[in-house]
């Protein structure tokens, strides 16, 4: 080190040296065999699954060379200078616009304009969670905010999701043994609109008990929606901002929700433009998180979205990514059908981009995914990443919205040939034959979470009145009459 | 010297190699070399055969690289390469030949018992699994017989959790095998060839045990993949704290070892130093241990006066000399 060459290779005793000087909550951000093997997946025979990616190749190159060739003869200068820090004012009419095409009202005022929506779960860490803090979560939850809850050192508290999302009753019940421990969430944390990864949609039901729960305990809710314009089918549900604000009759803004939008799955993810709607206080403190992480968002890439946002037609763009992924979404699941029928559940999501699948317990799904990179070329993100505790060891997430059809028929019959493999060698290993699957009903709840026990704080869901589990099959009408036809 | 670097490769251990091929190169240029940089695939021959290197130094981890397979194809061009030729890195990526061997030989390694997915599937392996269990006891080590790093490796505490273990560690290789677990310290002795004589004409290499190296898991239950190859993750001692006369008995077994397996060059033998008894146990060898910054070859060599680039310097010029 001593000589500062950029080449310098630090020696091995001086390694000691680096790791006193790393801050202690780095210890809690990971790298993982995961990751390691996620690194395969960019080989170009692989069939990747894995990405959260929409489909960019959709957007016409001349639009885009239009609008970028319209920021550069109109604003020059403007797009090469720094913005304000909270976002350039005709970009967040847009965003009102985006907001009110959901059905949420909210104020100019109320907005910030963020460097992706990743940026928003960042800075709310950055600005409420101490070491310690708890933050409670969906379980599975979204696994791009399982090292940002990390690299804080939050206490995550994960709340085992059923097929209407997260119980409510059993977030009480967490709420409750916080409170008796004498802790506080800092705020709930929950994707309401085909979650990410597990794919299930909240209930109107739940989104009022939610917000009424909120409200009573007087706590933040981080309401992240990056793929509520994405539904394929069934009705739009109101946001928890906007159930929070109309009920509340405060004119429009909530005072407990922090929203989270984003440009990434109904535009571009290139962009990098998110934005968070949030009280004043809390805003007021991002906006200052924000100055101190990257003072401003692009000024070139809010240029471009704000024209595009006033000039063309982006709620048609919109139309054609939904017709698109759902066409996608069929395949996958007729494909799910074929291919891994007998083993396994998984869900039927009604929009976003994900689906998950649960295998019998006995498969890991990170040791399997070595298997499937190896001998079928094949990948998907293994269940742990979307749980900070080590469950959801036996599910998987497969994005079916960023991939051509032929290749989620052909990554899905090879993931299904690596899971029927596995399964004849277990019923070998057992000395029995191959364990049926679970069956679809609500006698299985306990098998339909995820295998692991659900953490001490959650009752299990076994009333039959209740809905079923999260992995169990959603009624899916629109698809049982095309078949019929 | 003109030098190619072959790192990557298609292995799951593709982003150490990657990291240990950064590490090497630097290294290399530094010491004045001329390097090009192959990230292994299916145009490695041709790759190789248009750089036209003095020599390669092979920075590969897991299949391919530690098999033996690129050993043997660089054979066969006539391009000298670093480390261990086709035959001991079959033997050393080979957990169960290895074992064999060593057992054979008088080397203690923990027991073990090694069958492939046709025993299972064609033999009625199960139904041998329960004398199995009750001769290795619990909690016992599930394995694949051919990955280099900790992927796969599972603990079976029951016999219930015996057949996941085993289907965990088939994810990764078709043979595997169950081994008794020693609680104790784990612990690492590197073995670097240095030339006996540079003035004989055809200088002789005696292989050079390095110090100790002591791996302290910190957070894992056990010394995993993740925490090997993380800073912080796991602490390293080195030389390691033990008494003279075993750490001279760890590093005399790794050179028995090492000539067991006929290894040249340079290698990574695993010891487990079993608490209670005290007893040395050789668990495995790497013929292409790791080169990143927290690798323990480099770390091994620093603690015996031999900076990184006279490391690498040293395995380069013992290359051409098979």
């Amino acid at each position: 080190m001593d000589d500062g060459g950029r080449r310098a290779r630090p020696a091995a005793h001086e390694l000691a040296r680096y790791e006193s000087l790393f801050a202690a909550r780095t210890h809690g951000m990971r790298s993982s065999a995961m990751r390691e093997m996620m690194a395969l997946t960019e080989r170009p025979e692989v069939i990747s699954l894995a990405g959260g990616l929409p489909d960019t190749s959709t957007f016409p190159p001349e639009l885009y060379a239009q609008l970028m060739a319209h920021v550069a003869a109109d604003s020059t200068a403007r797009a090469l200078q720094y913005g304000p820090t909270g976002g350039m004012a005709v970009v967040m009419e847009g965003i009102v616009e985006v907001m009110a095409a959901e059905g949420t009202m909210v104020d100019l005022e109320d907005i910030i304009v963020t460097t992706g929506g990743q940026q928003v779960i960042d800075l709310v860490c950055k600005t409420l969670i101490d070491p310690g803090d708890v933050i409670v979560a969906e379980a599975p939850t979204y696994p791009g905010a399982v090292p940002t809850f990390g690299a804080y050192e939050a206490d995550v508290v994960q709340i085992e999701m059923d097929d209407e999302g997260m119980p409510i009753d059993a977030l009480e019940a967490a709420l409750d043994e916080l409170q008796a421990q004498g802790r506080r969430p800092k705020f709930i944390y929950t994707i309401p609109n085909f979650q990410n990864p597990g794919g299930v949609t909240m209930s109107l039901e739940r989104r009022r008990q939610l917000v009424e729960l909120a409200r009573e305990r007087e706590l933040l809710v981080l309401e992240d929606n990056p793929y509520g314009l994405l539904r394929y089918e069934g009705e739009a549900l109101p946001t928890l901002y906007s159930l929070d604000a109309s009920s509340a009759g405060r004119g429009g803004a909530s005072d407990l929700v922090i929203y989270l939008g984003t440009f990434s799955k109904i535009l571009s993810p290139g962009v990098r433009l998110g934005w968070a709607v949030a009280p004043r206080p809390v805003l007021e403190k991002l906006n200052l998180g924000k100055q101190g992480a990257d003072l401003c968002s692009s000024s070139v890439t809010q240029l471009f979205v704000a024209a595009y946002l006033r000039e063309q037609d982006w709620m048609g763009y919109i139309h054609t990514l939904r017709d698109l992924y759902r066409r996608r979404r069929d395949t996958m699941l007729d494909a799910l059908e074929e291919h891994f029928g007998e083993h396994s559940r998984w869900t039927k999501p009604q929009g976003g981009l994900f689906i998950w699948a649960t295998l019998p317990e006995y498969i890991d799904t990170t040791d399997l995914l070595a298997r499937a990179l190896e001998s079928e070329d094949v990948a998907f993100v293994p269940g742990r990443a979307a749980y900070m505790d080590g469950r959801g060891a036996s599910s998987m997430r497969l994005n079916f919205a960023g991939i051509r059809e032929e290749d989620i028929r052909e990554g899905i019959r090879r993931i299904g040939k690596v899971v029927g493999e596995q399964v004849g060698l277990f019923g070998t290993l057992t000395e029995s034959p191959p364990p049926p699957a679970s069956p679809p009903s609500a006698t299985s709840s306990a098998s339909g979470a995820p295998p692991a026990s659900p953490p001490a704080a959650v009752p299990p869901a076994e009333h039959p009145s209740k809905p079923k589990p999260l992995a169990d099959v959603v009624e899916l009408p629109q698809r049982r009459r095309a078949r019929g036809r | 010297m003109k030098v190619a670097v072959l790192k990557g490769g298609r292995s799951l251990e593709r982003q150490v190699s990657l990291r240990s091929g950064a590490q090497i190169e630097d290294a290399l240029q530094r010491l004045g070399h001329e390097t090009v940089v192959i990230d292994v695939g299916p145009e490695l021959v041709k790759q190789v055969r248009a750089a036209r290197p003095d020599v390669a130094f092979i920075a590969l981890h897991g299949r391919d690289g530690e098999d033996g397979a690129v050993q043997e194809l660089l054979g066969a061009i006539g391009v000298p390469y670093t480390g261990s030729g086709p035959s001991a890195c079959i033997r050393c990526a080979d957990k169960v030949l290895a074992k064999h061997l060593m057992r054979d030989a008088g080397i203690p390694t923990p027991e073990f018992h090694s069958f492939n997915e046709t025993a299972f599937r064609e033999l009625g392996a199960a139904a041998a699994l329960k004398d199995i269990e009750a001769s290795l006891g619990f909690p016992l080590v599930v394995k694949p017989a051919g990955q280099g790093s900790a992927l796969g490796i599972k603990f079976a505490r029951s016999s219930e959790e015996v057949p996941s273990a085993l289907l965990a560690a088939f994810s990764y290789d078709r043979k595997v095998l169950l081994e008794r677990y020693i609680q104790g310290r784990d612990l690492a002795v590197s073995v670097l060839d240095s030339e006996m004589s540079s003035t004989a004409a055809q200088p002789t290499a005696q292989p050079l045990a390095l110090p100790v190296v002591e791996a302290v898991p910190r957070e894992e239950d056990f010394y995993d993949f993740e925490a090997r190859y993380q800073i912080g993750r796991t602490a390293f001692v080195c030389p390691a704290e033990l008494p003279l006369l075993l750490a001279a008995r760890a590093q005399q077994l790794a050179l028995e070892v090492y000539a067991l397996l006929g290894c040249r060059g340079f290698a990574r033998v695993d010891l487990m130093l079993e608490d209670g008894s005290g007893e040395l146990w050789v668990l495995e060898t790497n013929a292409i241990p790791g080169f990143t910054e927290t690798s323990l070859l480099p770390q091994a060599a620093d603690a015996a006066g031999i900076g990184f680039d006279e490391l690498v310097s040293r395995i380069l010029l013992s290359a051409p000399a098979r």
